[in-house]
């Protein structure tokens, strides 16, 4: 029975890295993750694993890809400002077909922004991290157990899937402390890796890792299998949760730490004699349109908040595709919006209670 | 004795073997043309040769063997 | 007979790409002779740079990696964290070492990876067409300093040897030239060296090989070699500028 400790989540995020066998963590402080790397910087010494504070965020995802090459579990963590620093390196080892983790505790934006929390980076992290057509995974946790869960459901799929994957977090859920369990994994259940780069020892042909295909036929046909590797994806891997959708007039949408806000709106409009419901996609990449689908059928609309001006909801909008009204609330700037404001506007789409 | 091989169809005729050699043997082809176009090198007197192997260290594309 | 002189077998059997008479092809057989004769091929990871030699990584028999522009000294800094009993050395242009991976090369040779940076400097951006690069000389003439480079509106040249010679974390920097037998000659003892001291643990090493571009300078291949050593070797000077690893062989 693991034990329960309580714990940071930007320290719960690192903690869960090392237990699913990252043992190679390349950063660069900025607020608010600092604590990843500062924890890092603690543990990886003693289990004889590698913290290496880069000179930016540009050289740390650089670095992750030559670890990754190598074949090893590997994390790089930054914020907003620095995740667009990576977007090169990124494109790189999606291009590459390279699995690593890369963690982005999200900050006012744009530009140097602030440093309070944010949800502005969905449109990057699910269509724009990087130059080129290709996908990440990206997760979106809501608690500080759900962090430590899906870094180690990234590090399983993105091996399995050999691609990159993101932990979208958010200053709130960063910096927040809650009790969280460490799943113990058994020593060797990471994935054979024959293409990657650990020197061929005279016994296999050369591997090489590369990104480049000059031969635009062959480019496209590399593009084409990653594409065809991502419908895979698409069918097996959505995750969501369904909060009192069955029945549900007003279906709000929301990820990560707006979504425990969003929550207490929908159980006070539920009090209220209001139908409200949640859908709480969990992965956003592969988005899970199915849900949305689902509803749209029974639902009378759709009302996505998110802690920006509106990006989450454009996804919203093409998975409901017309069948019903999507409506949008959020608040940006690192400002959070209180369940009071939420159920307010609840209230106005639904014309007050019933 | 010494033996210069030079592959006729790798060298591109850039003429910088032409240039070292102590004994001034390579020279550029000018009546063959290669699969590429280039006129490759050639020794044309494979007596002279001392196997220094300048011209082979020289060479940028491995085109030239040296044996001795 | 005995073979004097033959292609190494740590190249592969790709016909290089590389122009007629770019010295290119002559600092990719000095670094093929270094892994062959140190054997260590088996166990070496190369990183490939953007630039004419992007495709490096079809020349060499090696396990490589193509890194973005720039950044071959933080991926090999990432390979050789992960794998510290390999050999990892990266191959680098000027642009590509010392204009815009200036940061991963000054942090990875201050940092002492113990890793081999081979750095060939010709003065210009040869594979977008004969740019000025960051060690272009004053008043040479590029695609983009046509009026020849003027200090006052483009700035002076970058000497990289000399810069992170005062770096405590570099082992061993030397610059040579390939524009002669007895310099390349030279040349090929200082990138096996900096291949052996990657062995012998002793930090960072880097060759930096005052290299042609025939085509983008607009000469003869013997006469950019000529150019090379009567206006590059004054400004570059040759020799040993950091070398910390007590001559062990």
């Amino acid at each position: 029975m693991a034990e329960r400790v309580l714990m940071k989540g930007n320290e719960a995020l690192a903690e869960a890295a090392i237990k699913s066998g990252c043992r190679h963590f390349f950063g660069y402080p900025i607020t608010p993750q600092t604590e990843v790397a500062a924890y890092m910087a603690k543990r990886m010494p003693k289990i004889g694993g590698t913290y290496l504070q880069a000179e930016s965020e540009v050289a740390a995802i650089n670095m992750v890809l030559g670890a990754a090459s190598a074949g090893v579990r590997v994390m790089t963590s930054s914020s907003s400002p620095g995740i667009s620093l990576k977007t090169e390196g990124i494109s790189y080892i999606a291009g590459s077909d390279l699995p690593c983790l890369i963690i982005n505790v999200q900050r006012g934006g744009p530009g140097l922004g602030g440093i309070q929390p944010s949800q502005a980076d969905y449109w990057q992290a699910t269509r724009a991290t990087g130059h080129g057509d290709f996908h990440i995974l990206v997760f979106a946790p809501a608690t500080i157990q759900e962090m430590v869960d899906l870094v180690y459901t990234a590090y399983d799929k993105a091996d399995e899937y050999r691609m990159p994957a993101m932990i979208l977090a958010d200053g709130m859920l960063g910096q927040m402390m809650e009790p969280v369990e460490f799943p113990e994994k058994e020593a060797n259940h990471q994935i054979e890796k024959p293409w990657a780069t650990t020197g061929h020892q005279n016994k296999r042909p050369h591997n090489i890792v590369n990104s480049l295909y000059l031969d635009p036929n062959e480019l496209e046909q590399k593009v084409v299998e990653r594409f065809k590797r991502y419908e895979i994806i698409k069918e097996k891997e959505p995750m969501a949760e369904e909060y009192l959708v069955d029945d549900a007039d007003i279906v709000l949408v929301s990820f990560g730490a707006t979504a425990r806000i969003v929550k207490s709106a929908v159980n006070s409009a539920r009090s209220m004699g209001i139908k409200a419901g949640m859908i709480r996609p969990i992965t956003l990449w592969p988005f899970p349109e199915k849900v949305m689908q689902k509803v749209a059928k029974t639902a009378s609309c759709f009302l996505s908040v998110e802690m920006s001006m509106g990006q989450m909801v454009d996804d919203v909008r093409l998975a409901v595709n017309g069948e019903k009204p999507v409506y949008f609330f959020g608040r940006t700037g690192g400002i959070i919006p209180s369940p009071a404001e939420v159920l307010g506007e609840i209230q106005r789409i639904m014309g007050g209670a019933k | 004795m010494a033996k210069v091989t030079i592959s006729e169809n790798i060298c591109k005729g850039c003429g910088l073997c032409t240039t070292v050699c102590p004994k001034k043997i390579v020279v550029l082809a000018h009546d063959i043309l290669n699969a590429k176009g280039y006129h490759p090198a050639k020794v044309f007197d494979m007596s002279l040769c001392i196997g220094c192997a300048m011209c082979a260290t020289m060479c940028p594309d491995c085109a030239i063997k040296v044996e001795r | 007979m005995a073979v004097v002189f033959e292609k190494p077998k740590t190249l592969t059997d790709a016909t290089l790409h590389y122009c007629p008479g770019c010295t290119h092809g002559i600092i990719h057989t000095l670094v093929a002779q270094a892994i062959e004769e140190l054997g260590i091929e088996g166990k070496t990871v190369g990183v490939a740079p953007v630039g004419c030699a992007v495709m490096a990584y079809n020349y060499f028999t090696c396990d490589m990696v193509e890194a973005p522009h720039g950044r071959a000294p933080a991926v090999a800094t990432g390979l050789k964290r992960a794998l510290p009993d390999n050999i990892i050395f990266t191959y680098q242009g000027d642009g590509d070492l010392a204009a815009i991976g200036t940061a991963e090369t000054v942090h990875s040779a201050t940092r002492g990876e113990n890793i081999t940076v081979i750095f060939v400097n010709n003065a210009i951006y040869g594979m977008t067409g004969g740019q000025m690069a960051p060690t272009s000389l004053p008043g040479q003439v590029t695609q983009t300093t046509p009026y020849g480079r003027d200090t006052s509106v483009a700035g002076y040249p970058v000497r990289v040897c000399e810069m992170l010679s005062t770096l405590d974390g570099v082992a061993y920097a030397e610059r040579v030239s390939v524009d002669s037998v007895p310099n390349i000659r030279k040349a090929r003892a200082a990138i096996k060296k900096a291949f052996q001291n990657q062995i012998n643990k002793k930090g960072f090493s880097i060759v930096e090989v005052l290299s042609s571009c025939p085509t983008n300078w607009g000469l003869t291949p013997a006469e950019a070699l000529d150019w090379l050593r009567d206006n590059m070797i004054p400004y570059y000077p040759l020799g040993v500028y950091k070398d910390t690893t007590g001559g062990e062989k």
